[in-house]
């Protein structure tokens, strides 16, 4: 049966048109491809969506008990919840439980623990604020060099190159790259909440440089001739007319390394130092949420791991309501 | 000091004025002034020559066309008048192209100077992604003028020249992309306009509109040549012997050594003899429609 009527002249009857138009005419195989392609495709999808899913359920479950009390926001970490742990296993063990024990309900002198995580929470805050304020105007600019006034030279053509490198290097090294060139040069001082921010800001540059760029080339070149043709340099050109056209854009590429930066938590941990009080100053040592999750783990301990789980749904509240900012930024004011 | 060299031969504006009413008052026939020469002028992109040889005069309150097939660089010779041919990284303008005597392509001339003496309005309509008023006001605010009543005296004046405040003076405020295609096309003569140019180079401002937004603008063309020097390149032949004074038939040759086909001027003349007996073959080839 041949599917396919040439198409001629003459224009078949209203019955056998209505029969073509219809589909019925279409062969097995292909019907029987198409639905094996579907159904391959929503498999696919439920697969990629089952880990974040059970991430997801696991991370609520497990921490969303601690941060919804007040106390979570406005108190300090508890020091030495490992050793109140560990002091209550032992008072349990010595009493002749065994090693079950661990989870039953923890005696007195643990209770009195009361679970807080400002200090991480400040450090956090002011760690990507201090990474923002440095990477994103710097990487603006370099955008805007890349592709107002670099275009294609040999200048241009190496900082694209250097910046696709950056991208790619993993966060630990720029860590290490800033705890030697800074921790390293100022001792146990030099662990700081301002250290953590340029480890984030060398990580944030690049992905903030490339967005960008990616955002100005969008916007049509005949505004910018528009602009030209009435006399008008290219910087203010840029000024005035290309960066409103790809503000939103800019704003949510923005946004997304924000995010990124935010739960980065390698080049934090050798940066940023340790304390269990709240440090409002970009000097001295202070925490982050993700060095919280991290050290909380390696402490062990049912508080600790409490503390952890904690301090990681936070975290994802904040990377959301970043990413949720971003995707209405574009959906709003997208580029015309 | 690039700009001081374009003073010296360019009129300001007030005594522009002055001139037009002294010729007013003084009999006939007023001496065609020429605004630019153009001698020997050739445009390369890369290794291709775009266009070669041109050799033409543009003069003071006439309308000149370009007309010719596409490809053969009428686009490429109007963009050299106000060096926007400048933008394009790979392309390099030879020979002499004077605007009132002084070179446009020397060494000492600020590109941004000529262009805001030399407007331009494009083939499709761009207008920024900004209000009405602000388009207009642009150039003027970037020429410094700042004046929240001087701006709305300066956007209303743009504005009834385009033949455009009626439709749009109670949305001034309103985006500039919620208007139709003709309106934008007006807009961006009032935008042009705005900075109050010597000259206004059109790039076939027509091609994108229907044939009563194209009347319009035929009509404004013929109003605005009485304060502007107008040049313009289309593909309409009846728009080029409707509006123009002056036409400049642009041909293409094959190159003998590539693919890439050259554009040439084969002749200027009054538009009158150009449409009714032009001296070069191709020209009447191309009128009357026997063109290969």
């Amino acid at each position: 049966m041949s599917t396919m009527t040439p198409v001629s002249p003459s224009t078949p009857s209203p019955d056998e048109l209505s029969r073509q138009l219809s589909g019925a005419s279409i062969s097995l195989r292909r019907r029987i491809a198409n639905r094996t392609s579907s159904g391959l495709m929503v498999l696919a999808f439920l697969l990629a969506a089952v880990p974040l899913a059970v991430m997801g359920v696991q991370v609520f479950s497990q921490g969303l008990a601690v941060v919804t009390d007040v106390a979570w926001w406005t108190e300090p970490i508890p020091a030495d919840v490992g050793r109140a742990d560990l002091a209550n296993n032992e008072q349990l063990n010595d009493l002749g439980f065994g090693t079950s024990g661990t989870e039953e309900e923890p005696n007195s002198s643990a209770s009195d623990i009361v679970l807080g995580m400002q200090p991480a929470i400040v450090g956090t805050l002011l760690t990507v604020l201090g990474a923002s304020a440095m990477a994103i105007p710097l990487g603006i600019m370099g955008a805007v060099y890349l592709n107002e006034y670099g275009k294609k030279n040999r200048l241009a053509s190496f900082i694209r190159f250097m910046a696709d490198v950056m991208t790619g290097v993993p966060s630990v090294i720029m860590g290490v790259f800033i705890y030697s060139i800074w921790v390293v040069n100022f001792g146990v001082d030099g662990k700081s909440a301002f250290a953590a921010s340029l480890a984030l800001a060398c990580l944030m540059l690049p992905i903030i440089v490339r967005s960008t760029e990616e955002m100005l080339r969008l916007v049509p070149d005949h505004l910018r001739e528009a602009s030209s043709a009435l006399g008008t340099r290219t910087w203010k050109t840029t000024l005035s007319v290309v960066l409103p056209a790809a503000l939103p854009g800019i704003t949510s590429g923005t946004l997304l390394a924000v995010a990124r930066a935010a739960g980065e938590t390698a080049p934090v941990v050798f940066t940023i130092g340790f304390v269990t009080q709240t440090n409002w100053s970009f000097t001295g040592q202070n925490t982050s949420l993700s060095a919280q999750i991290y050290s909380q783990f390696v402490n062990g301990g049912s508080l600790a791991t409490q503390l952890a789980w904690g301090a990681a749904v936070t975290l994802v509240g904040i990377v959301l309501v970043l990413t949720l900012t971003a995707r209405f930024i574009t959906r709003h004011f997208s580029v015309t | 000091m690039s700009s001081e060299t374009l003073d010296q031969v360019v009129p300001p504006a007030t005594t522009f004025e002055a001139l037009a009413a002294e010729q007013a008052e003084a009999p006939q026939p007023v001496e065609r002034q020429v605004v630019f020469e153009v001698d020997g002028l050739s445009v390369h992109y890369g290794d291709h020559k775009a266009v070669r040889d041109v050799a033409m005069s543009v003069h003071r309150h006439e309308i000149t066309a370009f007309i010719g097939p596409s490809g053969c660089g009428k686009t490429t010779v109007l963009r050299c008048f106000n060096r926007m041919n400048d933008l394009i990284p790979i392309a390099r303008v030879e020979g002499k192209l004077s605007y009132h005597g002084v070179d446009l392509y020397d060494r000492r001339v600020n590109p941004v100077e000529v262009r805001r003496r030399i407007g331009m309005v494009f083939q499709k309509p761009n207008p920024f992604p900004k209000s009405i008023y602000d388009n207009v006001a642009y150039g003027p605010r970037i020429g410094g003028i700042k004046k929240r009543s001087e701006l709305d005296e300066i956007v209303e004046r743009a504005l009834t020249q385009a033949a455009l405040w009626d439709e749009v003076k109670d949305r001034l405020k309103k985006s500039a992309l919620g208007i139709s295609g003709g309106q934008q096309q007006r807009l961006c003569i009032a935008r042009a306009v705005a900075v109050d140019p010597e000259v206004i180079l059109m790039d076939e401002p027509c091609s994108a509109l229907d044939p009563i937004a194209t009347a319009k603008i035929e009509d404004l063309m013929t109003e605005m040549k009485t304060k502007y020097t107008i040049v313009i390149v289309t593909h309409n032949m009846q728009q080029a012997a409707r509006v123009s004074d002056v036409t400049a038939f642009f041909s293409t040759e094959v190159n003998p050594d590539g693919d890439l086909r050259t554009g040439l001027l084969i002749e200027t003349d009054s538009t009158a003899t150009m449409f009714s007996n032009p001296s070069d073959e191709r020209t009447e080839n191309y009128i009357t429609g026997r063109f290969g």
